[in-house]
């Protein structure tokens, strides 16, 4: 055994873990009391500070990953991927990544808020330097030349003037843990290998092969598919169910359980086949608001708001202001919509649970799901490998208890796949909000701003331009803290909460404003506005796009707006066509400048933006959520429309350089832009003032009425 | 009705004895325990589930097993399992996906369309597609792929 590395532990047959997946196959100790360490508070990101949590590397050489975060498509395989082969000089193609396993990753609070770039990226980053810096010193002692005289190469420790004095990070570590630990080992400052390049992704081959294994994707031996009898609304309660006629479906099973009833069968059709057959009747919810009501509705029952900005005096405001110009925005609930509906997988083996599910926060499912059962968390293991999108929606893991407690019930392997319309009833949805803004001008600068959100959430409810008196007050949000019966539905997280929201609001005043000063709606803001990198990607979208001068409406159909979102930048021009007598709106161009920081991987950050682009036309012509007294009732992809081919603009997107800002996250920034830039687009090509999202064709043609 | 039902899977024979009404997804994810198309929505509407029934490219949740007796079926899990297919390999090349769960639907999609037009032009292939979904937004990257796929074809790579 070498010097420095360990068994610890001793190691039997059943501490070895097989993780499968497009021929992979890793070895090494799971050691779950270690991938809870340090004592953590709930809810809260801290992981483990020793490296070995994140890192393993095994007697071939290959090099293991082990990270919380989950896989949504956003890239985090192949970011996290990036950290190890540069800090360690190891090609990218050696590392393995596994993710989202709870018994095998270190603790990660879950897998949103664009964190894994900014917060876990650096943590994984500064093992591989520490442990790289380990087997140095270990290389040296065994090959008895000074460290100073010892290069690394593809995971080979050698001797500068005799290279066959070699040994391997293989050969040192032997699969073992690595006992050693050094203080302060930096992070490489320059002469990247990985970290700039665009490695192919490392999920790839899995998803171009149909090899990758989604939480539906894991067939047990005795497993049955459960669906579950659902309310037709919110709201509404069971009064008695028939289940006779289900009942006689051969090989079906119903079960009874608090107020759960599930039809189960070896086969998912059939089970869902047998729901149907089931007599139930509901008692309806009382009547509630609607889609056009509830924007009335939320403004009575929302709690008091609270100040989230303020500077200078309103008054003075009023009296500075040349014009003042008041308007109210809206946006209506949206859904997240994943192709992937919730699925999860639940065995339980040997009085321990182990549960596949589709979820963003494994860590927290553990929990739910141990709490549910009655279980110490020890005894329950989620896996959440490969997920078929989340955008926030798959927080939460309702799915992933119910499995698990029919599994329990029925002492075998049981799935739960919702159904379409499931999805849409049970999605945490992005809430409907009103934005409240009365600004005032004079001479081209802003000088008043008085704000009012209420359900979206504050998030860049604060105006960042230079504005000497204003007032933000926010009410109600996502986050929760609503009270009883405000949204009429689960709210929640959907791709930079609150932010699409409030800059939808801001970026639409602020062209409102430019225009009542008659003045070009960049440069107004660059009047306003002295934050260096908001002014610089506002500057590089105008130059990328050939952005033209002018008092709107000009006719031409251009519209910008800009955002921030965690540190990150964002400015987004669009082109659009829009059919007078149709209403509909043509998106033909979206040039979009973004300062992350430091950029670790440019296409990824590119299949970011182009998808945000794409996900933000949905919420901004067409996807609303359509509801009555608790029932969702467009719950399908014909009523509620998300985006398709034909609806693709021509993308530009241009990443700035900034290597001295820290790594930002890129999976929600990108879409922020989106809802004003069309917004102000659509009023620079027919002189129409949108204020309600999604800008569908009737809402336009009303737009345009109104003159 | 129940019956014993044989077609050609992948290029090779098999045989389910199940209702013929029960839709091709399920047997193929659940009887036959190919688990690469996939469920979106049960209502031919998104096209996670797309596999090829002789040249056609069907959704399978709308598509009775009876529907498919005697004839060739193509999934996902029969194309490029030794050498990646063209359209593969231009996916993986473009990074033409992200969650990935509507890939092999996408790729079953492309695949019928240049059986039928081996050179399609990019309006001819965004018109095909149009009713496969991708919630990811890899559109621009997915059009990449099959017009480089369809060239690379009549290049005969």
């Amino acid at each position: 055994m070498a010097a420095g590395v360990s068994a610890a532990g001793g190691m039997k047959r059943r501490d070895f873990l097989g993780v499968a997946g497009a021929g992979l196959f890793v070895f090494f100790r799971a050691d779950p009391a270690e991938a809870q360490e340090p004592a953590r508070l709930p809810g809260r990101q801290s992981g483990p500070t020793d490296f070995n949590a994140y890192l393993r590397i095994g007697a071939d050489g290959r090099v293991a990953c082990l990270a919380g975060k989950v896989e949504l498509g956003q890239g985090a395989m192949t970011e996290l991927a990036v950290a190890l082969a540069e800090e360690l000089d190891v090609p990218m193609d050696t590392v393995d990544v596994v993710l989202g396993d709870t018994d095998l990753c270190p603790y990660d609070m879950g897998t949103f808020g664009s964190m894994c770039t900014p917060l876990l990226w650096p943590v994984v980053r500064k093992a591989g330097a520490e442990a790289k810096a380990v087997l140095v010193q270990m290389a040296s002692e065994r090959l008895n030349v000074p460290a100073g005289r010892l290069r690394v190469q593809s995971g080979t420790i050698s001797e500068l003037d005799r290279p066959s004095n070699a040994v391997t990070y293989g050969q040192l570590v032997e699969g073992k843990r690595i006992e050693r630990h050094l203080a302060n080992v930096p992070v490489k400052a320059a002469g990247f290998q990985v970290i700039g390049t665009s490695p192919r992704r490392k999920d790839g081959l899995d998803k171009v092969t149909g090899r990758a294994k989604y939480a539906g994707d894991i067939l047990l031996p005795g497993l049955l598919h459960a669906a579950i009898l659902r309310p037709p609304a919110h709201g509404a309660t069971l009064k008695s169910a028939d289940t006779a006629a289900a009942e006689k479906v051969d090989g079906v099973r119903v079960v009874r359980d608090g107020g759960m009833i599930a039809v189960l069968h070896e086969r998912r059709d059939i089970a869902v086949a047998a729901l149907a057959r089931i007599q139930a009747e509901f008692e309806k919810p009382p009547a509630g608001p609607d889609d056009k009501t509830i924007f009335d509705h939320i403004q009575k029952t929302a709690p008091q708001p609270r100040v989230v900005g303020q500077s200078g005096d309103l008054a003075e405001g009023e009296r500075l202001a040349a014009s003042v110009i008041e308007e109210t925005y809206l946006n209506s609930y949206v859904a997240h919509a994943p192709i992937e509906t919730h699925t999860a997988t639940a065995q339980i083996e040997d009085g321990k649970v182990t549960l596949w599910a589709s979820t963003q926060a494994p860590f927290m499912v553990k929990n739910a799901v141990a709490s549910a059962l009655g279980l110490p968390a020890d005894k329950v293991r989620v896996i959440s490998r490969y997920v078929g999108g989340g955008f926030g929606g798959k927080t939460e893991a309702d799915q992933g208890v119910e499995a698990a407690r029919l599994a329990k019930i029925v002492g075998r392997p049981v799935q739960v796949v919702y159904s379409r319309q499931e999805e849409f009833f049970h999605d945490r949805f992005r809430p409907a909000a009103v934005m409240k803004i009365r600004a005032g001008v004079a001479g081209g600068k802003i000088v008043l701003w008085d704000g009012h959100v209420v359900g979206a959430g504050d998030r860049e409810a604060n105006p960042f331009y230079d504005i000497p008196h204003k007032r933000v007050a926010s009410a109600g949000g996502w986050q929760g803290g609503n009270p009883p019966g405000m949204n009429p539905f689960n709210v929640g997280a959907w791709r930079a909460p609150s932010v699409n929201s409030n800059t939808f609001a801001r970026e639409s005043h602020i062209d409102l404003l430019a225009a009542k000063a008659g003045m070009d709606p960049l440069e107004f803001r660059l009047n306003n506005l002295t934050n260096a990198r908001l002014r610089r990607v506002l500057e590089t979208a105008a130059r990328q796009f050939g952005w033209k001068a002018g008092r709107a409406p000009t006719g031409r159909g251009a519209g910008m707006a800009c955002g921030m979102y965690s540190n990150a930048c964002n400015a987004t021009i669009a082109e659009v066509a829009v059919n007078r007598s149709t209403g509909g709106v043509e998106v033909k161009r979206v040039v979009m400048a973004l300062d992350e920081g430091l950029v670790v991987n440019p296409d990824g950050m590119r299949q970011q933006a182009e998808g945000c682009v794409m996900m933000g036309l949905g919420y901004s012509l067409t996807e609303e959520v359509r509801f009555r007294n608790g029932e969702v009732l467009n719950p399908d992809f014909t009523g509620y429309p998300i985006p398709r081919f034909s609806w693709l603009p021509k993308i530009e997107v241009v990443l700035v350089d900034n290597p001295e800002t820290p790594a930002l996250g890129g999976g929600e920034p990108p879409i922020i832009a989106m809802g004003a830039a069309l917004a102000n687009a659509i009023f620079d090509a027919v002189g129409a003032r949108l204020l309600q999202l999604p800008m569908t064709p009737e809402r336009v043609k009303a737009a345009l009425a109104k003159g | 009705m129940e019956r014993t039902i044989s077609f050609i899977l992948n290029g090779q024979t098999a045989t389910v004895k199940a209702d013929d009404e029960r839709m091709l997804l399920w047997v193929l994810r659940g009887d036959l325990g190919l688990t690469g198309t996939k469920f979106g929505c049960g209502e031919g509407m998104c096209g996670a589930c797309t596999v090829l029934v002789e040249t056609e490219a069907v959704r399978s949740c709308i598509t009775p097993l009876s529907a498919v007796a005697g004839k060739r079926v193509l999934t996902i899990e029969g194309i490029g399992q030794t050498w990646l297919h063209a359209i593969q390999q231009r996916f993986l090349d473009h990074h033409a996906f992200q969650c990935g769960y509507c890939t092999p639907g996408m790729i079953l999609s492309a695949y019928a369309l240049l059986l039928k037009t081996p050179h399609p032009t990019r309006e001819q292939i965004a018109r095909h597609m149009e009713d496969n979904l991708c919630r990811c937004g890899a559109h621009v990257r997915i059009l990449d792929a099959i017009q480089e796929a369809a060239g690379a074809a009549k290049a005969g790579a």
